[in-house]
């Protein structure tokens, strides 16, 4: 590179990284800021006298621990789910002949274009006869099949040497056995994509937890935040040091699982 | 997938070994077998997607009580409503704009940022887990830690623009500004997904590509122009797609930021069907719009593989 093009990725790369990291340091900083300083008639970005007061007012002042709680417990049983079902059918898909196979791979992947809210009003109605509003099957069960997994799956199934899977046949292997001993094996990177997506999506979901909770013991994080949000009296640096709080799984799931994201996403968009 | 997995990959040699023990110990065709395989996924799509879909076409001929039942059938009356009422036309208007408003600049934005991290030499680990850490936000979070910058008492980009001698600009409640704003967030929200997507993307591209444009001389902008933007195509396009979809169907920063306001100027599609379904308990208009929307996302993915994967170079 020559010296103007440093310049030029260089100055970029600060402005969007100033873009991107600006709102984060603001949540980080409030949140060990004294209500008294934020309010002190001067705004600005670093506290001057940090203390960790917000962080015990959070904890005390919603049952966010408990939100976190639900949280964790639906994402992780949607991950392991998905994860199940997902490659299930992907192995289906790759490596087993039916009828109708390609047909019914392709109403798989229109579901991907049905808006979630096409199934939002009938979904909510099964969860009312079903007597599944505040629980956590309903908050579970709808998510534990995806076309969006089934897809990235097939995707890393298709990379397998189909010799490999042949091999375990010839020597009698069950295709259960070859699917749980030899193909996800393999497929590892594929599967770590999907369980770092899902576990993210499922964590920051909004729209279904927010129809299917009234009771405030099943609600998750995301509502929970917006409900500190609506107090009447909103301690602001209170509110950041819940998000703080709530935003650390998925800062660590980001981190554990950013490797596969990049790899996995970006080829994922290849045709298949 | 990453060719290169070090993951302990068995041989034929050692699954040759082992394969005596047999799974489940099963005698089934291979379509017995497929169909056991994709039963899981089937059982919860028959329930949650299939069904839907056939109960969402049904309740909107009929007109409902509150608690979702049907009381008369209507025909297409409730799409002529729906498509006649003026609340519901100025939203696909709201709801165009912000996609316009979103769409792009995400996708540009992560691109530029995705090119800059994939030509350093160092910190690259640093720069892109950064980069990706807005896909750690909820639209929950986002939308609050947003809606505290926007404040226009004790927000700090009043501050900031203070400092230069402007605003007060009232972000969310001036109804010229509040769609640029939630816009703002979508477009911050989305970053990490197009950025770790696009370099993805150009992770894959083959070194020896980039290296003998290097020294034939090519510039940084050549590699960008020449190399990466046409490699990085299929990315491109699988984003502009997911990306429109994701814009028609954006409601949690408006729900909590504006709730359509001020006077409609974010009452965009979603929040709108939302409002009709579990504010007014229109079920039967509300599953019309669902199923209007059904067809825009539809039309309009169409229309993108018809006009924009011809430009896509897959490799």
């Amino acid at each position: 590179m020559t010296n103007a093009e440093r310049l030029v990725v260089g100055t970029g790369l600060l402005a969007l990284l100033g873009f991107v990291l600006f709102p984060i340091v603001f949540t980080v900083a409030t949140s060990l800021m004294s209500p008294e300083e934020m309010l002190s008639g001067h705004p600005h970005l670093l506290p001057e006298q940090p203390t960790l007061a917000n962080y015990a007012r959070a904890l005390a002042g919603a049952p966010l621990l408990r939100f976190i709680e639900n949280s964790f417990l639906v994402s992780a049983a949607v991950t392991a789910g998905q994860l199940v079902t997902a490659s299930l059918a992907a192995y289906a898909f790759v490596f087993l002949r039916f009828p109708g196979r390609t047909a019914f791979f392709f109403i798989v992947l229109a579901t991907m274009m049905i808006p979630w809210e096409v199934t939002l009003i009938p979904n909510y109605l099964t969860m009312v006869r079903l007597d599944w509003l505040d629980t956590y099957q309903g908050l579970i069960v709808p998510f534990l099949a995806g076309a969006f997994g089934i897809f990235l799956l097939r995707q890393a199934f298709l990379q397998i040497p189909m010799e490999v899977v042949e091999a375990a046949k010839i020597d009698g292997a069950s295709h259960f056995w070859t699917f749980a001993r030899v193909v996800v094996p393999m497929a590892r990177p594929g599967l770590l994509t999907l369980g770092a997506y899902t576990f993210l999506t499922t964590w920051n979901m909004y729209l279904w937890p927010l129809i299917l909770t009234n009771d405030e013991a099943m609600r998750t994080v995301q509502i929970g935040v917006g409900m500190l949000m609506f107090q009447e009296f909103t301690e602001w640096n209170t509110v950041l040091a819940g998000i703080v709080i709530v935003l650390l799984p998925s800062v660590i799931a980001l981190a554990l699982g950013l490797r596969f994201l990049i790899g996995g996403l970006g080829a994922g968009a290849l045709k298949g | 997938m990453p060719g290169n997995d070090r993951t302990g990959r068995p041989n034929a040699a050692t699954i040759a070994g082992k394969s005596k023990r047999v799974g489940l110990g099963l005698r089934l065709g291979e379509a017995g077998t497929a169909f056991l395989f994709l039963l899981p996924s089937l059982v919860i799509f028959a329930a949650f997607w299939f069904y839907p879909l056939a109960a969402s076409i049904v309740l909107s001929l009929h007109l409902t009580d509150p608690r979702g039942r049907m009381t008369a059938f209507v025909g297409l009356e409730n799409f002529r409503t729906v498509l006649t009422d003026p609340y519901f036309l100025e939203s696909l208007k709201t709801t165009a704009l912000f996609t316009l408003f979103t769409v792009p600049p995400t996708i540009g934005l992560a691109l530029l940022a995705a090119f800059f991290t994939h030509v350093i030499r160092r910190g690259k680990g640093a720069v892109r887990w950064m980069f990706a850490l807005p896909m750690a936000f909820s639209v929950g979070t986002a939308s609050v830690v947003w809606g505290l910058l926007f404040n226009p008492s004790v927000g700090l980009l009043n501050a900031l623009l203070g400092r230069f001698g402007l605003g007060p600009v009232f972000w969310l409640s001036e109804p010229g500004w509040a769609l640029f704003s939630v816009s703002l967030v979508t477009v911050w929200l989305g970053f990490g997904f197009a950025y770790v997507v696009l370099l993805g993307g150009m992770a894959t591209i083959p070194v020896e590509i980039e290296e003998s444009a290097r020294l034939d001389g090519a510039g940084l902008g050549t590699r960008f122009f020449r190399i990466v933007l046409p490699l990085v195509s299929p990315q491109l396009f699988f984003l502009a797609v997911v990306s429109v979809i994701g814009a028609l169907q954006a409601f949690g920063q408006i729900h909590l930021l504006t709730q359509g306001g001020p006077m409609n100027a974010t009452n965009v599609y979603v929040y709108n069907l939302y409002l009709e379904a579990f504010r007014n308990y229109r079920f039967g208009t509300a599953s019309a719009m669902a199923l209007l929307l059904f067809g825009l996302v539809l039309g309009l993915t169409l229309l993108q593989f018809r006009r924009l994967e011809r430009r896509v170079h897959y490799r």
